[in-house]
């Protein structure tokens, strides 16, 4: 048996975490949008995005989408969630890992032609890890099953 | 079963128990350590994309998941002090916190290193790095209230009730990358469905967090005697303790 005493401190323990825990849930549902680091391409087509002010986009980079400009530092691409596309220009120095097929996020502003003017691109790179013969391994069977 | 807890929560022996049990972990400390650096650095094969820069994940993730941990068991301290008023989770509070603070700097630093050349950035505010960060205000914090009390027992059952309201931020750093969309990439060991992570590469992880926790345990409990000894300084045992050392005896 539990000391009374004892027993109410741990109960108001409880209560108080739970307290805290709901009302931080309740911020955080409130705030969702704003925790949100980047918008996918399909809640920019869906005009949930800032039209005014600067805003990230992330996708990923659409296999042979990517057209640099000649003679300068300027390029094209589309990203991609799988349901929508949308295009992004960028000047500048490209991280390492940005490559066709590469989870990215770009900080910029849209343009009045639907252009997502991009300032700054960071890639986003994915949880898996192993060696390259077993990354080559898996393209090859993704590849196999495709031609079928 | 309480008789146990009784037994080993005395400070005393806490004291003695702990010091025939140090060498013991040291042992396998050394062991895990050693293998795990072996596989972390020579036997695990380079990543297809990021190749050896990777490596720095035998750091940082371990680091990362110490520094929830070691909250996870200052939080059990804050529970044992505020509900039993345990002398010995007051002095485990305030010997962790310090190592959690550091594992938690750790996790940011090497983060950060790691993020500059795979994602073009040293720090972006999403939700998960911005979360780790709130981890090491909250260290910071219990470190700074149990100091600047005087007395003792306040300051630990104010630094506890700290403690157990940033726990709330542990569910939170651990599932920002799921809730929101964030640059940090999802988890990679701990989901329901098998690792995303190479075998050859995920063991040397598992290990070195197994080496992680064994030295945690090791500086613990030279921090926690310590305490012990300063804390109980007053009474015989402890007095007697030193009469022996100055005689030669220990």
């Amino acid at each position: 048996m539990m000391h009374p005493m004892r027993k109410k401190r741990l109960q108001l323990i409880c209560l108080g975490i739970l307290g805290i825990g709901i009302a931080l849930a309740l911020i955080l549902t409130a705030f969702e949008k704003n925790l949100m680091y980047f918008y996918s391409p399909s809640e920019i087509h869906a005009g949930d995005a800032p039209a005014k002010r600067p805003f990230r986009i992330g996708g990923m980079v659409v296999e042979g989408s990517v057209v640099r400009q000649a003679e300068s530092l300027g390029v094209w691409f589309n990203l991609t969630d799988t349901a929508n596309e949308q295009m992004v220009y960028f000047e500048g120095i490209l991280p390492d890992l940005f490559r066709e097929g590469q989870g990215i996020v770009a900080k910029g502003q849209m343009n009045k032609s639907g252009l997502f003017v991009a300032s700054e691109v960071l890639a986003k790179h994915d949880e898996n890890y192993m060696p390259p013969e077993v990354a080559e391994a898996l393209e090859n069977v993704q590849h196999n099953s495709k031609v079928d | 079963m309480f008789r146990f807890f009784y037994h080993y929560s005395s400070l005393r022996n806490f004291y003695f128990f702990s010091a025939k049990l140090t060498p013991f972990l040291i042992a396998v400390f050394l062991a895990f350590l050693i293998y795990s650096l072996y596989g972390a650095l020579i036997s695990a094969p380079a990543d297809y994309q990021q190749g050896d820069s990777f490596r720095i994940i035998y750091v940082h993730v371990p680091s990362a998941w110490m520094s929830l941990l070691v909250y996870m068991a200052m939080g059990l301290s804050a529970v044992s002090v505020l509900v039993w008023r345990v002398k010995l989770a007051e002095i485990t509070l305030g010997a962790i916190a310090p190592i959690g603070a550091t594992f938690t700097l750790a996790a940011l630093i090497t983060g950060s290193i790691w993020g500059k050349p795979m994602w073009g950035t040293w720090w972006e505010w999403d939700a998960r790095l911005t979360s780790e960060l709130v981890l090491l205000f909250l260290y910071l914090g219990v470190i700074a209230l149990l100091k600047a009390i005087d007395d003792r027992r306040t300051g630990a059952r104010s630094a506890s009730i700290l403690c157990l309201i940033g726990i709330i931020n542990i569910p939170i750093v651990h599932y920002s990358v799921e809730w929101w969309n964030t640059l940090h990439q999802g988890p990679t060991v701990s989901k329901f469905d098998s690792p995303s992570i190479h075998i050859d590469m995920l063991i040397p992880l598992l290990t070195m967090t197994v080496a992680f926790m064994l030295y945690f345990a090791i500086i613990s409990l030279y921090r926690i005697r310590s305490a012990i000894l300063v804390y109980d300084k007053e009474t015989q045992w402890v007095k007697d303790l030193i009469k022996r050392n100055e005689r030669g005896q220990i």
